[in-house]
């Protein structure tokens, strides 16, 4: 998308250039775009850029409640940053993020996948079941987070009844550390499956048909035309969806708060998590920790983003 | 295999389907359950003596949250079409330049935490008494969904016909012509579609409403039904009343507006 606009921008402007400069070198049409753009600009520096900068401001300071309101925090290096890696639960998050993050991505594709898959070939009612797959993904996050709580209640949530149906003990879901980060990523994994659907789902659209059918003619079984066919052709596809997926998955913030806030005793702390409840989940703010391990999370989500662009450039190369 | 529409297939995916969809079920199951019902054992899994008690006492106790919540919807609606659409213009068919890093920020800024954004606003609205207050939630939530906005209404204006442009004068005055009288009810479509998302994305979100207007006189239906898992766990029926209606957006981009919301999927592949 990007370098289709670049390409057609690119003959356009020297179109422009050459109309501009008859007219006697000024410029015209890029102070009037400029004009256009001015607003966005303005806001770009207003919203991201001023807030991400207090946020680094915040995070090399010691802000206390009254330093807030004073403005007067004492300047203190890296020394939040040190603290927030040599803490224990540094590590814990870190293990916590890969874990949630892993678990999301590798489930919410391979169901994903095989949904598409499944929708390949219209049948009756496809349209309509592959729109209602779109519903958990247009849920606001606070309330299937809160359905998804209720559900894995320890003492009246259906779904240990469900397993008491089959003979299964009942599951202390979001009270046990041994099973709060599962209670999660099963949520996490539920909300995600749309997403996956629709861009696979697309994705499909753009394998030639007689590919399948000169691999049946071939005498090749459904199993082998998705192995030899769709999952290699697929590979470009596949890689933007878990970038994708990894830049968002890493700043979940809402499911788990409103599932576990992160506990019990951290089973369920993300770096996110962590950043989140340092800075609002406790009664008293500690925002210059909570800053060091969001600007961690940035530098962390801003390398993946490379990576995105980068592969994203070179798909739209070749 | 197209044309002989297999009648199991059918089968399959109605039972995938209700699969997927069993907590939305679920919720609305729980939001018809008599208080008296909601612990007992096994659970009612049919609302067979459905009561609206649910819905009476969250409406009761959440009608304003709704009303807030809508404010802060339709305030991002505007913010981000008058900021993202003359901006898309610019840059899809002025020929801004730098439009490429112009480009790669806005994919960058969609990638910051919501978390971190949130600490910065929250440390700066501390001084210029914006917490707690709809107009300063309206300017945070707006950051969800401009970057997303500009991205796709580029897109889409850089398909537009040339001629069309190149008809009018590139002057000021003919390039605001050309931009409200042209540009704008071509772009009709992409307009609905970013601002539907603008509006689902501001309804939705808890991060900036919990940080920035926690102690705000009012607060948004998120906050609401976050604040009411607190405060009391036995009326959860109340609590999935509140959230079937909290769904109310959602379901009715899915019913009315559904070729729209497929239109947002494809072009910007994004989701907060």
């Amino acid at each position: 998308m990007t370098t289709d606009v670049a390409d057609r921008d690119d003959v356009a402007h020297r179109a422009d250039r050459v109309r501009t400069r008859r007219r006697g070198g000024l410029e015209t049409t890029q102070w009037v775009a400029l004009a256009f753009a001015a607003p966005l600009l303005v806001y770009l520096l207003g919203f991201y850029v001023y807030p991400l900068l207090r946020s680094v401001d915040l995070s090399v300071h010691d802000y206390t409640v009254r330093a807030f309101v004073q403005g007067d925090a004492e300047f203190v290096g890296l020394s939040n940053y040190r603290e927030v890696i040599s803490s224990p639960l540094f590590g814990k998050a870190i293990m916590n993020t890969v874990v949630f993050v892993g678990g999301s991505l590798i489930f919410q594709y391979a169901i994903g996948l095989a949904l598409a898959v499944f929708f390949r070939s219209s049948f009756r009612l496809s349209g309509v079941l592959r729109a209602l797959f779109l519903v958990p993904w247009l849920l606001p996050l606070i309330v299937s987070g809160s359905v998804w709580a209720w559900m894995m209640n320890s003492e009246s949530g259906v779904v240990n009844f469900l397993l008491g149906i089959v003979g299964v003990d009942p599951i202390n879901w979001l009270t046990s550390p041994d099973t709060a980060m599962l209670a999660v990523v099963i949520a996490n994994i539920w909300l995600g499956i749309p997403f996956n659907l629709v861009i696979l789902y697309s994705g499909l659209q753009n394998i030639p048909e007689d590919l399948y059918e000169a691999a049946s003619l071939d005498g090749a079984g459904s199993g082998k035309q998705f192995w030899s066919i769709t999952f290699p052709l697929l590979r470009p596809v596949t890689a933007i969806t878990l970038l994708l997926g990894l830049v968002y998955t890493l700043k979940v913030v809402d499911i788990i708060w409103v599932m576990t806030t992160g506990g019990p005793a951290d089973a369920s702390t993300t770096l996110a998590i962590w950043s989140y409840r340092e800075a609002f989940g406790t009664g008293r703010p500690d925002m210059s920790p909570a800053a060091a391990v969001g600007n961690i999370l940035i530098v962390i989500a801003l390398l993946c983003g490379l990576l995105y662009t980068y592969v994203q450039r070179r798909q739209e190369e070749s | 295999m197209m044309h002989r529409r297999p009648w199991w297939k059918t089968v399959l995916g109605v039972v995938l389907t209700a699969l997927m969809l069993f907590p939305v079920y679920w919720m609305l199951n729980v939001s018809f359950t008599q208080t008296g019902n909601l612990r007992s054992s096994p659970p009612h899994l049919l609302p067979l003596e459905p009561t609206l008690e649910g819905y009476r006492a969250a409406l009761a106790q959440q009608l304003p949250n709704l009303g807030t919540s809508l404010l802060i919807g339709l305030g991002c609606v505007a913010m981000t079409l008058v900021i993202a659409a003359p901006a898309a213009y610019a840059m899809a068919l002025l020929h801004l330049r730098g439009r490429g890093t112009l480009n790669f920020l806005l994919l960058v800024a969609q990638m910051l935490p919501a978390v971190v954004m949130a600490m910065g606003f929250y440390a700066i609205y501390v001084r210029m008494g914006l917490l707690n207050t709809v107009w300063g939630l309206i300017l945070a939530d707006s950051t969800i969904a401009v970057p997303f906005g500009v991205l796709l209404l580029a897109a889409f204006m850089a398909g537009l016909p040339r001629e069309l442009m190149q008809a009018s004068r590139i002057d000021g005055a003919g390039a605001w012509t050309a931009f409200t009288s042209i540009v704008l009810p071509l772009s009709r479509n992409s307009l609905i579609t970013v601002s539907l998302f603008a509006f689902l994305w501001a309804w939705s979100d808890f991060i900036f409403a919990s940080t920035l207007a926690r102690n705000s006189a009012l607060i948004p239906v998120t906050l609401g039904i976050y604040n009411y898992i607190g405060n009391n766990t036995t009326q959860w029926n109340a609590i999935m009343a509140t959230a079937v209606i909290a769904s109310v957006p959602a379901a009715f981009l899915l019913i009315a507006a559904q070729r729209y919301v497929a239109a947002g999927v494809t072009a910007g592949a994004v989701k907060d």
